[in-house]
């Protein structure tokens, strides 16, 4: 273009502080909408799974709320939230839910009859059942869920920067980059994104190995 | 249609009652008085049950056998009230089930069934010591209870207590689920197919050693299955049951296939009633003629059951064959004809009158 280098490191270098900063907020923002998106998503599986007539319904309206384009619903909560956090969180929120409720419905559904029988038979109370039997096992399918919306939060945080200079995470590099033409700040935007979305991925397989020891021990067998 | 006294009078039951291993709390009775279970008829009569009557005396083995939809496992889960009857009574040591907490009841009921139903992420000491550890005891005494039975089912702890349920055979498995069943010292066992998983063989090794386990643990046991030659096998008494949950004959097994009550349990337990008595004999039952001359002549060791002793002897087309005593003495020689008269012997000392 004008003989600008494709990455300027001394603007990397003399922003590292800010950089470090903009990661902060990017992970603050992913981590309330992926924990209030599970909070929200639990409920409404448990919901699926005792009246299973519901599922179809809260898969639909999940799935409709995910085809909204994302400027379109930051844009439009604008004029309802104003500029603020919420306003960023509630689509990070919603867009969690159809990744969430399928895998933990069907983690539920995982769980072997023949294993709930038993702990019916030996005398497990409907809760001990639950919390020592059918959550541990639904565990594995919980998680794949968890990695989904983690790695498409962490990747939507970004779009979030059109709400102004306070949001986006590193979104803002991008937004700004691209205002200003300006490669190195869109290249550390972006890889960094990616890079923050392959590492809480990373922490998801950690944490599903720590949580589920025994799966390992099956999937060595087969 | 049958009384409810103890049907079993001297027989196995009591004998296997006398010889308790320590720090077993024994077994329980166990009573079916007039137990119907109907379902809508939206759901078929299948599983139903109509007006189970009988007695299981303590430390007995009693088979609940049938074709597929005739209320055997309905029967079995209404013990533990996993299922409720619609009418009638079941009582543990006369007492109602049904007027009983229904977890604490589950947890003093050993329930064994056909998947096993292993914890699969739990370690395989930690499956057996469920219920152990739902009733609160410590951990030390849990682990301890637990190396202990799964020496006892077969399996060293050393080796299997840390594996999961997945690192198992169909077999171990099978043992692993007897184990956690024995594990908090019920007085009462529901075993429902609880070998019907696994191939011919391990079936057959598990029965005998299960038969052997409970000559020491005396436990009473209910125990489901579809396979006549299991229930004849297992069994101290047999209920046979039939469509529509009706108790179609209720004795030991003997008399069940001497004295079939009805068309339905003659056809039931199959034409080869006669050779299936033989199976319940061994030539040690038998009386012996004296040996002449014993060249070429098949010997057969005390254990040997009258069905294999006819099928060697038919097969090897001889007059006769040793029987040995317990030191692998010969104590007399066995016809085809001694055989074909024991029974006759019985069936007229246990004719009906």
């Amino acid at each position: 273009m004008n003989g600008e280098p494709l990455v300027r490191w001394d603007w990397l270098f003399a922003h590292l502080g800010p950089i470090g900063d903009r990661v902060g907020q990017h992970l603050y923002l992913a981590t309330i909408a992926v924990g209030i998106g599970f909070g929200i998503s639990f409920v409404l599986a448990a919901l699926s799974i005792r009246r299973r007539r519901l599922f179809p319904l809260i898969t639909i309206v999940a799935t409709g709320l995910y085809a909204i384009p994302s400027f379109a619903m930051f844009a439009a909560l604008v004029a309802v939230t104003g500029i603020t956090t919420l306003t960023a969180e509630i689509p990070l929120v919603l867009y969690t839910l159809v990744l969430f409720i399928p895998n933990i419905v069907a983690g539920f559904d995982a769980v072997p009859a023949d294993v709930l029988e038993a702990a019916d038979g030996l005398g497990y109370t409907a809760g001990e059942r639950w919390w020592r039997v059918e959550l541990p096992l639904a565990v594995p399918l919980v998680v794949a869920g968890l990695r989904l919306a983690t790695v498409s939060t962490i990747g939507l945080v970004t779009v979030s920067a059109i709400l102004g200079d306070s949001f986006g995470g590193l979104g803002y590099y991008i937004l700004d980059g691209y205002q200003r033409h300006f490669t190195t700040e869109i290249l550390v935007g972006g890889l960094l994104s990616i890079g923050l979305a392959a590492l809480a991925d990373f922490g998801c397989v950690l944490l599903q190995r720590f949580l589920t020891p025994w799966a390992a021990a099956r999937a060595a067998v087969r | 249609m049958q009384q409810v006294q103890d049907p079993l009078g001297e027989s196995r039951a009591a004998v296997r009652g006398s010889s308790r291993v320590p720090g077993s709390s024994g077994a329980a009775s166990l009573e079916f008085r007039g137990v119907s279970k109907r379902y809508g008829s939206a759901t078929g009569s299948g599983g139903a049950v109509n007006d189970l009557s009988f007695v299981v005396p303590a430390g007995a083995i009693c088979v609940l056998v049938g074709p597929s939809g005739c209320g055997k496992t309905t029967s079995l889960k209404m013990v533990n009230r996993l299922i409720e009857p619609s009418s009638g009574q079941i009582l543990i040591d006369g007492v109602d089930v049904g007027t009983e907490d229904v977890t604490a009841l589950r947890r003093r009921i050993g329930y064994v069934i056909q998947q096993v139903g292993l914890f699969p992420h739990l370690t395989v000491g930690r499956n057996v010591a469920v219920v152990p550890a739902l009733v609160g005891w410590s951990g030390e005494r849990q682990r301890a209870r637990t190396r202990e039975l799964l020496s006892m089912v077969g399996l060293d702890p050393d080796r299997y207590a840390d594996r999961y349920p997945a690192q198992l055979s169909g077999g171990e498995r099978q043992r692993v689920g007897v184990a956690r069943a024995l594990a908090a010292d019920p007085l009462l066992m529901l075993m429902d197919e609880p070998f019907a998983a696994v191939d011919p063989i391990v079936r057959e090794r598990l029965q005998d050693e299960f038969l052997r386990l409970q000559r020491e643990l005396a436990k009473t046991i209910l125990f489901v299955t579809h396979d006549v030659d299991e229930a004849i096998k297992m069994g101290d008494l047999i209920a046979v049951l039939a469509e529509g949950g009706r108790l179609a004959q209720f004795g030991p097994p003997d008399e069940i296939l001497a004295h079939p009550a009805s068309d339905f349990v003659a056809r039931f337990v199959g034409q080869d009633r006669g050779l299936k008595r033989l199976s319940l004999r061994t030539v040690a039952d038998l009386r012996v003629e004296p040996i002449g001359e014993r060249e070429g002549l098949p010997a057969f060791p005390p254990a040997t059951t009258l069905r294999d002793a006819l099928s060697i002897l038919l097969a090897a087309d001889t007059r006769g064959g040793v029987v040995l005593g317990n030191e692998g003495k010969p104590r007399g020689l066995v016809t085809v004809d001694a055989i074909a008269s024991a029974l006759a012997d019985d069936a007229g000392g246990a004719a009906r009158t």
